[in-house]
């Protein structure tokens, strides 16, 4: 489902701010493969995904997704295979626009916006259903801006934008970093059901080394912007903080010394 | 007594120099509330329409036409600050003053010299300021000006309901998740920057022939007066008018009060030097507003963990 080859990026090159971000970063994800990514501060899991979303174009190497490449794709024309959702909560969502506006938007994605309503009576059923999965009760609210609502329910409703049209891939960039601990254990159960029952391909990046063992067919620990360790299956499930923390040590030859990612055993 | 006469004799004529000054704060909202934007090429697009209205009509084009010209020469003006901002990467108010200060040199070989007459004598104008009084409903100035007004609000009304328009409104709103959603922003910014410069042309076209003659110097300052108009109009009608066709006309009746209360500034006896002054203190203060709200009397949230 999706290829990455060889890719390196390096930013502000030849300046002092010089930073190999992605170092002959190589992964294949299989279809239904739902893949948790950790690792230190800089290690390239953001990069990474950014580099799938097209934010910027890799120095080299390729990026194939559903066996189309997509290198050379500009970022908003990808977005059609591409579900994505921030680690702010207030990227996901346009503020000032309602939350049915939201998500008449994402179902439109990868298709041609035309002179057409911009959203018809039978989507807003389909909508209010949707929401109803979420269970916070935003059926009810469906013609309020986004922009009143808390970071978790964007999180939420972003989710939802991101699988209405069900993505080859779903990107989620520590999406529950920003939230309380609370909020981000039910956005995160959410997340596993979405994907659950749309059987969607997903990488997700996470602080928490508890999650990523917890979430997931398959881990992979990246370091200094390339994959040092990839387990899945049982061997996965079987996991424990204290081994993964040794996997790094051993992996890296380094100490696995991040504060947030030990904090959050 | 003579002050009240002469204000109520000016009533009308600002009335319709409002709308038509409300026409171009509508055009400039589409860029600095929608698009987020602050376009200055406004200042400049404005005497463009008026340049190339004027200028088609003497050479004996039908004024429909002309005032069509005009649009699509206001929405070139758009699309080159939109090519300026997007693909070469320059900051938009930066993008905005480049085109504005080219603009001077275009409209001055449009026109050929600063100023050109258009009379009512001589052409069949849609609106003048000799249509005011005594002319058949239809005919007169203030009557046009609201029917463009409203015309104009459909359809951006439709336009910012369909697919297409809801795109253009989250580009505005937010740019990462415009992309995200497989939305092309720098398509969108340019055409939405073509949009409001069109429509600010349109103003430029009415405006022309409303005072009769278009003038190299007309648009100076206009992003100023569209600022009052929208900032007026929020705050005159912000808490009644929630619907977009509603903001809108708060936008368009915030230009006439503009001109209201400038007519009434000027038959109190103020120096009209100092109109311009005035205007853009007003204007920064009310922009001031928001942000002294939040930054000097922010009352603190209560519940704190519910924008956790």
């Amino acid at each position: 489902m999706l290829e990455i080859k060889n890719i390196f990026k390096t930013f502000n090159p030849g300046t002092i701010n010089q930073k190999v971000a992605l170092n002959d970063l190589n992964l294949t994800l299989n279809d239904g493969d739902f893949v948790t990514v950790i690792g230190g501060n800089g290690a390239g899991k953001s990069t990474m995904l950014n580099a799938i979303s097209g934010v910027w174009r890799p120095d080299s190497g390729n990026i194939i997704i559903g066996g189309v490449d997509v290198t050379h794709m500009p970022e908003h024309k990808r977005a059609r295979f591409l579900g994505r959702v921030f680690q702010d909560p207030m990227l996901g969502t346009a503020a000032n626009m309602s939350i049915q506006e939201n998500m008449a938007l994402a179902l439109r994605r990868g298709n041609r916006r035309g002179l057409k309503w911009g959203i018809s009576e039978k989507e807003k059923v389909q909508f209010r259903a949707a929401l109803q999965t979420l269970e916070l009760g935003l059926e009810n609210r469906m013609t309020s801006k986004v922009g009143l609502l808390s970071g978790g329910q964007r999180q939420a409703v972003t989710l939802l934008m991101a699988t209405l049209k069900k993505p080859k891939l779903l990107l989620l960039d520590e999406h529950t970093a920003a939230l309380d601990p609370k909020t981000a254990a039910k956005v995160l159960e959410l997340s596993e059901k979405i994907v659950r029952e749309n059987h969607l391909t997903a990488l997700m990046v996470t602080h928490n080394m508890k999650d990523a063992i917890r979430y997931g067919n398959r881990l992979i620990m990246m370091h200094e912007g390339h994959v040092i360790f990839d387990v899945s299956g049982e061997e996965k499930k079987n996991l424990t903080v204290e081994e993964l923390v040794e996997k790094f040590s051993t992996a890296s030859g380094q100490e696995f010394a991040n504060d947030r990612a030990l904090l959050s055993k | 007594m003579s002050i009240i006469t002469s204000i109520f004799n000016a009533l009308p004529g600002a009335v319709a120099q409002g709308l038509i000054w409300g026409i171009m704060a509508i055009g400039l909202y589409i860029t600095y509330k929608v698009l987020n934007i602050s376009d200055l090429t406004v200042d400049g697009s404005m005497c463009t329409g008026a340049a190339v209205c004027v200028m088609l009509t003497i050479a004996g084009m039908p004024l429909p036409l002309a005032m069509v010209c005009a649009v699509i020469a206001g929405m070139l003006t758009g699309f080159v600050t939109g090519i300026f901002h997007t693909f070469m990467g320059i900051p938009a108010i930066l993008a905005g003053i480049l085109t504005q200060l080219s603009l001077y040199s275009v409209n001055l070989k449009i026109m050929g010299k600063a100023n050109q007459a258009l009379s009512v004598r001589n052409y069949d104008l849609l609106v003048s300021l000799q249509y005011i009084r005594n002319v058949p409903i239809w005919k007169n100035a203030i009557f046009v000006v609201s029917l463009f007004v409203i015309i104009l609000i459909a359809i951006l009304y439709w336009f910012f309901g369909t697919e297409y328009g809801c795109s253009l409104r989250a580009t505005g709103s937010n740019l990462n998740m415009s992309r995200a959603q497989g939305i092309n922003t720098s398509f969108n910014t340019v055409v939405g920057l073509m949009l409001s410069n069109g429509i600010v042309a349109l103003s430029g076209a009415l405006l022309a022939q409303y005072q009769g003659f278009a003038d190299v110097q007309m648009g100076r300052g206009a992003i100023v007066i569209g600022l009052a108009a929208i900032i007026i109009g929020n705050a005159v009608f912000g808490k009644i008018f929630k619907n977009f066709a509603f903001k809108l006309l708060a936008v368009g009746l915030g230009g006439v009060i503009y001109y209201i209360v400038y007519q009434i500034v000027i038959c109190l006896g103020i120096d009209p030097d100092l109109l311009k002054l005035l205007s853009a203190m007003v204007v920064a203060i009310f922009l001031a507003i928001p942000y002294w709200k939040k930054t000097y009397f922010a009352k603190p949230k209560k519940g704190g963990t519910k924008n956790a």
